[in-house]
């Protein structure tokens, strides 16, 4: 392959990998503290950009506002719905809680179907975002370099509430043992309920970047980020942050360079992520960055 | 003959020694006691034994064999059975079924043979109630067999715990805090008990406990654990008066006292 | 205990079912047939379904993969190489599946055996390492299946799919497989294996420890789970006589979820119970998404909102009701009878 080509599928790659990464930092945090794959996050994606989406058409915000105020209304439905659906359950089994997350996801597809219609929505991508960059034979939007970047803050300034402050501390000591950080008088809840909102608005924040790049949303486009983004957190050791991030990008970039390589077998890019769930599982199952999880 | 051996069993969790070179070592008929303060590491032996946790160090023989690092299955198949220190038992499944299910192991039917009801399996299940029976009678559970096992008290199921493990056919019995939350009569009660099923089912018995009544009581030998290390061992009457013994329970408020 | 009161009554119950079918086959309309096949597969579905996910305590989410294999192997495989020529247009069906063409019996037979051999394959890998996956990994697999089926124009026809399916599925069948997979898993749960299974779900800790080997057992119901939701699928394929991957999406898994869960995770009586609220609710809820009115208030009808209820009800029943009808207990003939007792003298004492 022509080296300018490479390059190009390089950004490409990066773009998507940075996608994924956002999205799966915010299963990671949640399955370290509860060990509940939420299902609805790829839904909670998409509810972030309908909220952009409906922010900048009825109350025609400009759109810098509109997608802050739809990273915050996606982070208060984060915080709805661990509050009104997995709290409830969480002192009951394992499955209680798995099932109560996929009557979430399905809900909340279904009421953008209703609420919002099922036909796709044009996504409005601002001038900033729409420069094409011409350099040789490479021809990229500005988006793509900015969708790193901002990836690359974002994760550094949660890398940096986890890390360097107390709410992070806690959050780091419940994915070891939610019961004893209980019985030191931590309010468990509370924390759970900042993790997902962190989570969720990650995940807008993927999501609108994501409806950046392909400008069209629906009902049901979250659920194929979702899976993949679940598939690079496992990739990147589940439960760990920087592994998530890094889970995304090589993911994004294995899936570009698939497609890049092997036309003929584009169709079947999605159930690439699959397989690689499935040789994880086999070879490596703690994934990159893991440390065994005590279960 | 040596029924048991364990030999520098070592556990490092992280950076954390939670046992250090724990070796012992059983012949049949031996009922030892394993004693120390809280978080001295006697659950972990326990959990290395019946393959709960892979030890960082050290090795198990048992009939010969070394079984260090197989599954908790297949340690239990060879011949040890336990019980938990917070009651783990089939809540929602009736308290006959969870002796039952001990058996499981040992069914020589396949499953088709149990969807045809064939005669063999017909037979084999037959077996398996009747001796679930037995083992309730002597649990003194018998009438509470349909009962969900969750609905049993707090010293009922301590005792099917006790049936259950006894169920798996074992030679080793490994009991976890056998006497908690049991008054001085049912405490009696349990002693004798152990000491009966012991010769009756020809059992080497290793036992964690905090109540020294029961400890002193039935202990041919003690091994006094703190902070993972082996601190002390001997007799009861050795044990009793070994002043590093009676200084690491003095550093713990509230133990069921020594003296 | 009365079980031989308990076994004349079950078989005279499906004798008269039986008596029934042969009947409806004569004076039922087409519409009340379709509803009764209906309620065969979906209660085979459930039944099936709630093996792995009540019985064994393993979240999965199989069904619609499951049955979409069952389904396309049992189409390819009975279709005669003239429909397959006509179908298959854009391009054609490979070798040997272009000539072959075998009786529905069997391609039913090979359609379980497909399925459940990818369900042991599939285990493999997850049970292995941690339950938890089972549920995404399931997941994907839906996404793979739907995936595979639009692109592997050679095989499955792509977006196009398989029509001209001869409608081999009558009330005998969808019944007949019902009751072989009613007896099958109910015998199953109430043997050894089926307390192993459940015991697995309780406590696996506690199972290991007694001697149970809990990937073996969890590989057992997941296997049979799919090797009964093939054959389903190869039903359902001869009912529908056209099938393409848009019929085989996650709504059909959460359906069977909401259906085991309505009836209680555990309970296969509870399963056939909540199935046939489910086939006959549907229907009746039908009625939301088409217009209607009220007196001089006209509602239009709302085209999704069906879902909507739906998934809420699963939501409900999690947070509220989390045992469902029947909790993990079976509705045996004495409970029945002494319920009917209980009925009877509310009301002779009332009258």
């Amino acid at each position: 392959m022509p080296f300018q080509m490479f390059l190009q599928q390089l950004i490409n790659g990066i773009s998507l990998g940075s996608l994924y990464g956002l999205v799966a930092i915010g299963y990671t945090m949640v399955y370290g503290i509860l060990r509940l794959i939420n299902f609805a996050h790829g839904d909670v994606l998409m509810m972030g950009c309908y909220f952009a989406f409906y922010a900048i058409l009825i109350f025609s915000l400009p759109w810098y506002f509109s997608f802050l105020v739809a990273i915050f209304l996606t982070a208060v439905l984060g915080i709805a719905i661990d509050r009104g659906a997995y709290l409830p359950v969480r002192k009951g089994p394992r499955i209680s809680a798995l099932i109560t997350a996929i009557g979430v996801s399905f809900l909340l597809e279904n009421l953008a179907l209703v609420i919002f219609g099922g036909r796709p929505k044009p996504f409005y991508r601002p001038p900033l975002f729409g420069k094409v960059i011409e350099w040789g034979d490479l021809h990229f939007l500005t988006l793509s370099l900015w969708i790193p970047f901002i990836t690359l803050v974002l994760v550094l300034l949660l890398l940096l509430v986890i890390y360097r402050t107390r709410t992070g501390m806690a959050m780091r000591a419940i994915a070891r043992d939610m019961e004893t950080v209980r019985l030191m008088g931590v309010d468990v809840n509370r924390i759970t309920s900042i993790t997902f909102a962190l989570g969720s608005a990650l995940a807008a924040a993927g999501g609108i970047m994501w409806a950046l790049k392909f400008p069209q949303i629906e009902p049901y486009m979250g659920i194929i980020p979702g899976l993949k983004a679940f598939v690079a957190a496992v990739l990147g050791g589940i439960g760990n942050v920087i592994g998530a991030a890094l889970g995304g990008f090589l993911l994004g970039l294995l899936e570009i360079m698939l497609v890049a390589l092997m036309p003929s077998l584009g169709g079947y890019k999605d159930a690439f992520a699959f397989l690689i769930l499935i040789g994880i599982l086999l070879f490596r199952p703690i994934g990159i960055m893991g440390e065994k999880l005590p279960d | 003959m040596t029924l048991f051996s364990a030999e520098h069993l070592t556990m490092i969790f992280g950076g954390l020694m939670a046992v250090d070179e724990f070796s012992l070592e059983l012949k049949g008929g031996d009922l030892i006691g394993l004693i120390g303060p809280n978080g001295a590491g006697k659950t972990t032996v326990f959990n290395m034994i019946t393959g709960n946790l892979k030890p960082t160090r050290g090795k198990i023989l048992f009939k010969g064999e070394e079984i260090s690092g197989l599954k908790p299955n297949a340690i239990t198949r060879r011949g040890i059975a336990r019980t938990f220190q917070n009651i783990r038992l089939f809540q929602d499944l009736p308290v006959i079924e969870n002796v039952m299910i001990s058996y499981h192991a040992r069914l020589r039917s396949s499953f088709m043979g149990a969807v045809l009801q064939t005669p063999l399996y017909n037979r084999e299940e037959k077996e398996m109630r009747t001796g679930a029976m037995v083992l309730l009678q002597r649990v003194r559970l018998a009438d509470l067999a349909s009962e969900r096992a969750g609905s049993l008290s707090y010293g009922q199921q301590r005792r099917l715990e006790i049936a259950r493990a006894l169920a798996t056919n074992p030679k080793l019995l490994l009991l976890d805090e056998p006497a908690a939350g049991m008054n001085p009569q049912e405490t009696q009660e349990l002693m004798d008990f152990i000491l009966k099923i012991k010769e009756d089912f020809d059992l080497t018995v290793l036992l964690i406990e905090h109540d020294m009544r029961v400890v002193m009581g039935i202990c041919q030998w003690i091994k006094v654990l703190d902070y993972g290390a082996t601190i002390a061992e001997g007799t009861p009457k050795e044990i009793q008066n070994n002043p590093q013994v009676i200084a690491a329970y003095l550093g713990e408020a509230g133990g069921k006292g020594i003296a | 205990m009365h079980p031989t009161r308990d076994r004349i009554l079950t078989g005279l119950s499906f004798m008269a079912l039986f008596a029934f079918l042969y009947w409806a086959k004569g004076n039922a309309t087409e519409y009340q047939i379709r509803l009764m096949n209906n309620c065969a597969i979906f209660i085979t579905l459930a039944v099936s379904y709630n093996l792995i996910n009540g019985i064994c305590g393993q979240f999965s989410l199989e069904p619609n993969a499951f049955v979409a294999i069952g389904a396309y192997t049992s189409a390819l495989l009975t279709m005669s190489p003239a429909e397959k020529q006509i179908s298959f247009i854009i391009e054609p069906l490979i070798w040997p599946l272009n000539v072959i063409s075998i009786p529905f019996w069997l391609s039913l037979i090979v359609a379980g055996v497909v399925t459940g051999f990818l369900a042991f394959l599939m285990g493999f890998p997850v049970f292995r390492v941690r339950g938890d996956y089972l549920a995404i990994v399931t997941l994907g697999f839906g996404e793979v299946v739907r995936v595979v089926a639009n692109n592997l124009q050679t095989i499955t026809n792509g977006p196009l799919g398989l029509k001209g399916l001869v409608p081999h599925t009558n009330l005998w069948w969808s019944f007949g497989f019902m009751t072989c997979t009613l007896f099958f898993i109910w015998r199953l749960t109430k043997s050894s294996f089926g307390r192993a299974m459940k015991a697995i779900r309780e406590d696996e800790v506690a199972a290991e420890a007694m001697g149970i080997r809990s990937f073996r057992y969890k590989m057992m119901a997941f296997t049979v789970s799919g090797f009964f939701e093939g054959i389903a699928g190869g039903l359902l394929a001869h009912l529908i006589t056209t099938i393409s991957p848009v019929l085989f999406t996650f709504f059909l898994t959460f359906n069977l979820l909401i259906i085991i869960v309505v009836g209680g995770l555990g309970s296969t009586t509870g399963c056939v119970i909540s199935s046939v609220l489910f086939v006959l609710g549907s229907e009746a809820l039908r009625a939301v998404e088409e217009p209607f009115s009220i007196g001089p208030v006209h509602v239009p009808g709302i085209p999704g909102m069906r879902m909507v209820i739906f998934a809420v009800i699963l939501v409900m029943v999690m947070i509220f009701a989390r045992q469902g009808i029947m909790g993990r207990g079976e509705l045996s003939w004495q409970r029945l009878i002494d319920l009917l007792r209980r009925t009877g003298g509310l009301l002779r004492s009332r009258g």
